[in-house]
């Protein structure tokens, strides 16, 4: 069996997981320069879950369409309106059921057969992890910086 | 949906979950990579939930810090940051 017989087929050529972390920050930075632009200052609260909106939209438009868990967090945040608690879809084969908890976790995880959400949990959590650290990197550099 | 189960190889299977543990930063992982594909999913989605708290965390932190922030200068010095490492 060779590798492109896997019931696992990436259409993804590049076989590192991750965007470049430079998309990233640029992306994220230009979402948060608009964050501050448009909310006003009275409403940190809002402030900052339109900031954690953001992080999870630049993570998504980095990593792209051809990743399922994107594609997911796209279509919660632009049906963000209508938004209602949605049950995971339980998939009638007795393959479908492993690894509940992860798949409540990972963004369009419900639908997805085993491999594929072994896959997309590690595109995912590549970059939360890359997320978490350009925000920490912003954190320090605004900190560091003084007024 | 057909189950695919019988097309997946135990092998390609394990491949992808070592891949995952190598993504567990070290104090997640358990000793040199025997434990069982159900402990690593489990660190995997307590590292997944830690890190969904650090986003709403660092959320609020750059919320208090983007009115003093000077967001030119914060993109060049993550860029070269980010160029350097």
């Amino acid at each position: 069996m060779d590798s492109k017989g896997s019931a696992c087929s990436n259409p993804n050529p590049n076989p590192t997981f991750g965007p470049s972390k430079l998309m990233l920050a640029f992306r994220f930075l230009r979402a948060l320069s608009i964050v501050h632009r448009t909310t006003p200052a009275s409403s940190p609260t809002c402030r900052g879950r339109r900031i954690e909106r953001a992080a999870y939209a630049s993570m998504a438009y980095s990593a792209g369409t051809s990743r399922a868990w994107s594609r997911a967090v796209l279509r919660r945040l632009h049906h963000r309106a209508r938004r209602r608690a949605v049950a995971p879809r339980r998939l009638s084969t007795t393959a479908g059921n492993r690894a509940e908890a992860l798949r409540r976790l990972v963004p369009g995880g419900a639908g997805m057969d085993y491999c594929t959400l072994l896959e997309e949990t590690a595109d995912y959590t590549k970059c939360l992890s890359m997320q978490v650290e350009l925000m920490q990197g912003i954190v320090d550099s605004a900190s560091s910086n003084g007024r | 949906m057909s189950s695919r189960r019988s097309r997946i190889s135990e092998e390609e299977i394990n491949e992808l979950i070592s891949k995952l543990q190598s993504l567990l930063p070290e104090t997640r992982r358990r000793g040199a990579g025997r434990a069982s594909a159900a402990k690593l999913l489990q660190e995997t989605c307590n590292y997944i939930r830690s890190l969904s708290r650090e986003v709403d965390d660092l959320s609020d932190r750059l919320s208090a810090l983007v009115e003093t922030m000077d967001n030119n200068s914060a993109e060049a010095e993550i860029v070269r940051s980010l160029l350097r490492s």
